[in-house]
């Protein structure tokens, strides 16, 4: 504590220097766009509060979108972007996200100036600047990492029903009648995008890290034996999850674990930080965790990061909100509430006070595990292949046809310049 | 009639001179919205259509723009990665049946109860009416909760103390009456066959031979064609392709004939109001039982306002977005329809090409439904 | 009519009307419910029993999270709704008693703009907004809906004048009215039910709204429509905010409905383009 202590006073004088350097420092609105609501907020809103802090002269607008991974929000910015009526900065996936769609159309501000004279180009993993940099500079500020491959299930229930963590997906398939013999889902899934989300952890533990990359890289072909395998085994896990999927969100499918009526969910780690601080479980009690069947040693990760639109009204003060976004002081107001670790390797992630049981074994893992990028939270592939895989995974929950959901994902990827 | 009449020319030339400066007036008064509509309906319509001709996609500031001419609706009819359109046009067509039969059904059904002498039409009236006051984002909110499947709806049964349902209502995956894409040329040209057909017989009854036999030999030649596989010989997709009728939008037809069935009531109580007592009277007279009465005397004469109904309410359905959207969100692949997946194509995948060949295919559907109406009402409207 | 032999089909009428208003009356009902339960009391099992107690924190949770959108739909609705009406009766004055050649042309042009569909020229009017830079805000919300609510309000003046027997606006011509005079002195004074349909309708259209909305506006000037849908669509939300969001979207538009309703329904037949 007194190590934090010292290390956010010496950042507030040097932050207060900064502002002295800047005479008043900021002045005017600061308008940041996300998709951060409800559950999600508090982390957001307490970095805001910090901001507000060091910036008095600044009136924060808020703006967040609901809608889970983004979905509903990313619409609406373009919208904004297009009507040339860009918010001073924004939420975006480190990643495909950010340069296939942003990066390339000239919409974005070069940050390099700002890593540089904050230090960052050694305080952030190189394997994730190089997700949100181009020959042309760097285009965003990553404030945490998230992981994708992530088993969650509560162990006591475990031993109640008397069913292992599965290792694999072919261990999980076979504890699967267990499971339903025991009036359990075996494994609780919820909408749309969370389908996609589950079936990017199937896919990894079929292909292994290096397969992974190759379809993104082109050189592992969706209709490839491997990847057609993928579909076979996820269509098997698909029939041991709840029927009513489409109508819950991630949280309701969480909440399943929780109570009971499902054993597993494959969600990303953003589900701790919900069992912990909204329905107050103790990480390794209340619930516990694996990598995703098939995954471990792997970490599929994605990273929020902000960037400077070209055109931002208060470029002044984006700028201002980028640097307490990026310093290790922000990604430590931020993430212990976000459930996620920081991005910045100054970052306390040790420190037992911030960082709950669950972050520090993901800190933990982030250090020595081999890193991949998630398809759906944008890090690999660029969005009209994201989009249209929602088609591909439509042909495939309509027809269960793994060969023709492969072509289909090829010619989706070949559109959308991959391995061209 | 009004245009006939001020130009007598009996008026004294001063009075005409005024008339006309007046009439100059008018034209210059009526302008400002002929030109507004002119940009912003057909202006733009243009521009859409020409959006939809090219490859314009991404979010560039200066981006690069190609003419391909029809390659959209082409990808969009026959691509492989578009079976999603094509199965969002199904969708409308099966959501249209269904969606007009129940108003008109239920309408019709509520109009001639509240016929009857009720005591409290007016509040009935107000009940049934009421939904149409709402907003399909309103509505879909509501009926989007009564259709959890774990509760609303599918608890009723509990209220009085049965077992609950357990339908699945917009997260259903079921399909019927599924059919082959690559089928349809050839269902279309036999349904044309069989209009034609039908149009013969009554043709030929009314002794119209000539045209009769012209009709029915077109009818002949098309099943014919049909029949001997021509149907095939039309380019659809390359690979066969299953569509069919998805069972999620039954919950979306239900909140969608709640919310509108109000309006062909009011419609068919003005109607029924219409009808002129005395020929129900004439008709009891002559035996008619009160069924008999509505059978072959009221209903008869509602069919106008059946057509009326079937065209405003058909081209919202051809149009729908905001009910889908609120109630089932814009992911929701089973109940996908044409409004949704343009917003989707357009702002999502940044494909605002395509997005606009969607939007130019949804206005021609509205506009075939339309066009004749809009004739037909107003020249009418010009004999009397 | 009252004989004794109609009693089992009297009964057999007035039961299908009370389960068709049973079935109208449903979701409002539920709506309800749900807006006042306190969120924790929410569950699936018991969506259908009252609100035990009454809670009016969530509700007032709702309304604050609501006012601002609130606020933007009214300062929405009110200039649009007079000033498509405004247009629209001089439209409908000069379509019905000034005909002129090509009118039976350009009226049913007019009047295809509101059966677009929308999504035909939101890319265009989206550049175009954003080219006289109106895009994001409300004022160019307004001028969207003034501009297609043009063709309905035309339609319902038309059809409203034309009933106006011609020969008092040709007394008013011989009096030596002129264009103005007419308008001021003989259609305005009798235009008042005219005005209180299309008031009635553009309100309600315009209040209900969401394309335009959630695609010409940005966050802080969304209007209602926009917001609700955000919630309910917004996950690990209590389903009493979407609730009561709901039953605050709907109000505006209820009580003109039921304070107004004949009015009302004569809009609606309208759309109908048939006077």
């Amino acid at each position: 504590m007194k190590k934090l202590l010292s290390l956010v006073l010496v950042l507030s004088v040097m932050l207060g220097a900064t502002s002295l350097a800047l005479a008043q420092g900021p002045s005017g609105e600061l308008e940041i766009f996300s998709w951060w609501a409800g559950d999600e907020g508090p982390a957001l809103e307490a970095l805001i509060a910090r901001y507000s802090e060091i910036n008095p002269n600044v009136e924060v607008i808020n703006a967040t979108v609901t809608g889970g991974s983004g979905v509903n929000a990313k619409a609406v910015l373009k919208t904004r972007m297009l009507g040339g009526d860009p918010p001073d900065s924004f939420q975006v996936h480190a990643g495909q996200e950010l340069i296939g769609t942003w990066v390339v159309a000239d919409r974005m501000e070069d940050l390099t100036p700002l890593f540089e004279e904050q230090g960052w180009m050694e305080a952030f993993p190189q394997g994730l600047l190089d997700l949100i940099s181009t020959d042309e500079g760097i285009w965003s500020v990553p404030v945490n990492i998230h992981r994708s491959n992530v088993l969650w299930f509560v162990p006591s229930k475990l031993e109640e029903w008397g069913v292992e963590v599965p290792a694999s997906w072919a261990d999980f398939l076979a504890i699967c009648p267990t499971l339903k013999e025991a009036g359990v889902t075996p494994l609780a899934l919820g909408e749309n995008w969370t389908v996609n989300h589950l079936w990017e952890s199937v896919a990894l533990s079929i292909l292994g890290a290096d397969g992974w990359n190759g379809l993104w890289d082109g050189s592992v072909s969706f209709t490839s034996p491997e990847a057609v395998a993928v579909w076979d085994t996820f269509g098997q896990v698909l029939d041991c999850t709840n029927e009513d999927a489409a109508s819950l969100s991630w949280q309701q499918a969480t909440d399943m674990v929780v109570g009971g009526t499902a054993a597993f969910n494959v969600m990303g780690d953003w589900a701790a930080g919900y069992m912990v601080t909204t329905l107050g479980l103790v990480p390794g009690e209340g619930f516990g965790w694996a990598a995703a069947p098939g995954t471990d040693g792997v970490f599929m990760m994605l990273s929020d990061s902000f960037g400077l639109p070209v055109g931002a009204k208060n470029r002044d003060a984006a700028l201002a909100w980028l640097t307490l976004l990026g310093s290790a002081e922000g990604q430590d107001i931020f993430n212990p509430l976000k459930g996620s670790i920081p991005a910045n390797l100054g970052g306390d992630v040790t420190n037992g006070d911030l960082y709950n049981p669950y972050l520090q074994s993901a800190a933990a893992d982030w250090a020595s595990n081999t890193i991949v990028g998630s398809l759906v939270h944008g890090a690999v592939a660029p969005e009209s292949f994201t989009s249209n895989f929602a088609t591909v995974m439509e042909i495939f929950l309509t027809s269960r046809d793994a060969t023709a959901t492969a072509n289909a994902a090829q010619a989706v990827a070949l559109q959308s310049g991959i391995g061209a | 009639m009004t245009v006939a009449r001020t130009q007598q020319p009996s008026r004294p030339p001063h009075r005409r001179r005024r008339l006309n400066r007046d009439r100059i007036t008018a034209i210059l008064m009526l302008l400002p919205s002929i030109l507004l509509l002119a940009i912003f309906v057909y202006g733009f319509i243009g521009q859409t259509v020409y959006t939809s001709l090219t490859d314009w996609s991404g979010l560039s500031l200066n981006p690069e723009i190609n003419f391909i001419g029809l390659k959209n609706y082409n990808d969009l009819f026959t691509g492989l990665l578009d079976v999603r359109f094509r199965q969002d046009l199904v969708n409308t067509f099966f959501f249209t049946i269904f969606f007009l039969a129940g108003c008109l059904g239920l309408g019709l059904l509520l109009a001639v109860l509240l016929d009857q002498n009720i005591k409290g039409e007016g509040i009935f009236r107000t009940i049934f009416l009421f939904p149409m006051a709402l907003s399909f984002i309103v509505t879909g909110t509501m009926w989007r909760w009564l259709f959890n499947p774990g509760g609303g709806v599918n608890r009723l049964p509990g209220v009085i103390g049965l077992q609950p349902l357990e339908l699945r209502w917009l997260t259903d995956r079921t399909q019927i009456l599924q059919f082959n894409w690559q089928d349809l040329p050839g269902i279309i040209l036999l349904v044309v066959a069989a209009v034609l057909a039908w149009m013969a017989y009554r043709r030929w009854q009314r002794g119209r031979r000539n045209a009769a036999r012209v009709t029915g030999g077109i009818a002949v030649v098309l099943a014919l064609f049909v029949l001997l596989g021509g149907g095939k010989a039309i380019p659809t997709t390359a690979l066969p392709e299953t569509h069919g009728f998805n069972l999620a939008f039954i919950g979306i037809i239900i909140a969608a004939v709640w919310q509108q069935s109000g309006y062909t009531m009011a419609m068919y109580l003005a109607g029924l109001r219409g009808v002129p007592e005395e020929l129900r009277e004439a008709a009891r007279v002559d035996g008619c039982n009160e069924l008999q009465v509505y059978r072959h005397i009221v209903l008869p004469l509602l069919q106008p306002i059946t057509l009326s109904a079937m065209i405003i309410l058909g081209h919202i359905s051809l149009k729908i977005f905001d009910l889908v959207f609120a109630m089932a969100g814009a992911d929701n692949a089973t109940t996908d329809v044409p409004g949704i997946l343009m917003y989707l194509t357009s702002f999502r995948a940044n494909q605002f090409a395509k997005g606009a060949a969607i939007a130019v295919v949804m206005l021609i559907m509205v506009a075939f439904v339309i066009v004749p109406y809009l004739y037909t009402t107003l020249r009418s409207e010009h004999e009397l | 009519m009252t004989g004794i032999q109609f009693r089992p089909r009297r009964i057999l009428i007035y039961t299908v009307l009370v389960l068709a208003a049973a079935f109208f009356l449903m979701p409002i009902f539920m709506v309800v419910i749900t807006a006042f339960k306190n969120p924790a009391d929410i569950n699936l099992e018991t969506v259908w029993s009252l609100p035990n107690p009454i809670d009016l924190q969530g509700f007032a949770e709702a309304v604050n999270a609501f006012l601002p959108n609130l606020r933007n739909s009214f300062i929405l609705v009110v200039p649009a709704t007079i000033l498509s009406a405004l247009m629209g009766s001089m439209n409908g004055y000069v379509l019905s008693k000034w005909k002129f050649r090509g009118a039976n042309i350009i009226f049913p042009l007019m009047l295809f703009g509101m059966f677009i569909p929308y999504q035909s020229i939101l890319i265009p009017l989206f550049q175009f907004l954003n080219s006289i830079g109106l895009y994001g805000g409300i004022p160019g919300l307004i001028v969207a809906h003034v501009v297609y609510g043009l063709p309905i309000t035309t339609l319902i003046f038309r059809n409203y004048y034309a009933e106006v027997p011609t020969e008092m606006v040709e007394a008013g011509s011989i009096d030596g009215a002129g264009f103005f005079g007419i308008y001021r002195h003989i259609m305005f004074p009798i235009s008042l039910p005219g005005f209180v349909v299309v008031i009635i309708w553009q309100f309600t259209q315009i209040w209900n709204e969401f394309l335009f909305a959630v695609t010409l506006t940005s966050t802080d000037n969304q209007p209602i429509t926009v917001q609700l849908s955000q919630l309910a669509g917004g996950e690990a939300v209590k389903w009493n905010l979407p609730m009561a969001g709901a039953l605050l979207a709907a109000l505006p538009t209820l009580l003109v409905y039921i304070l107004l309703g004949q009015y009302f329904i004569r809009g609606l037949l309208a759309g109908s383009v048939k006077g």
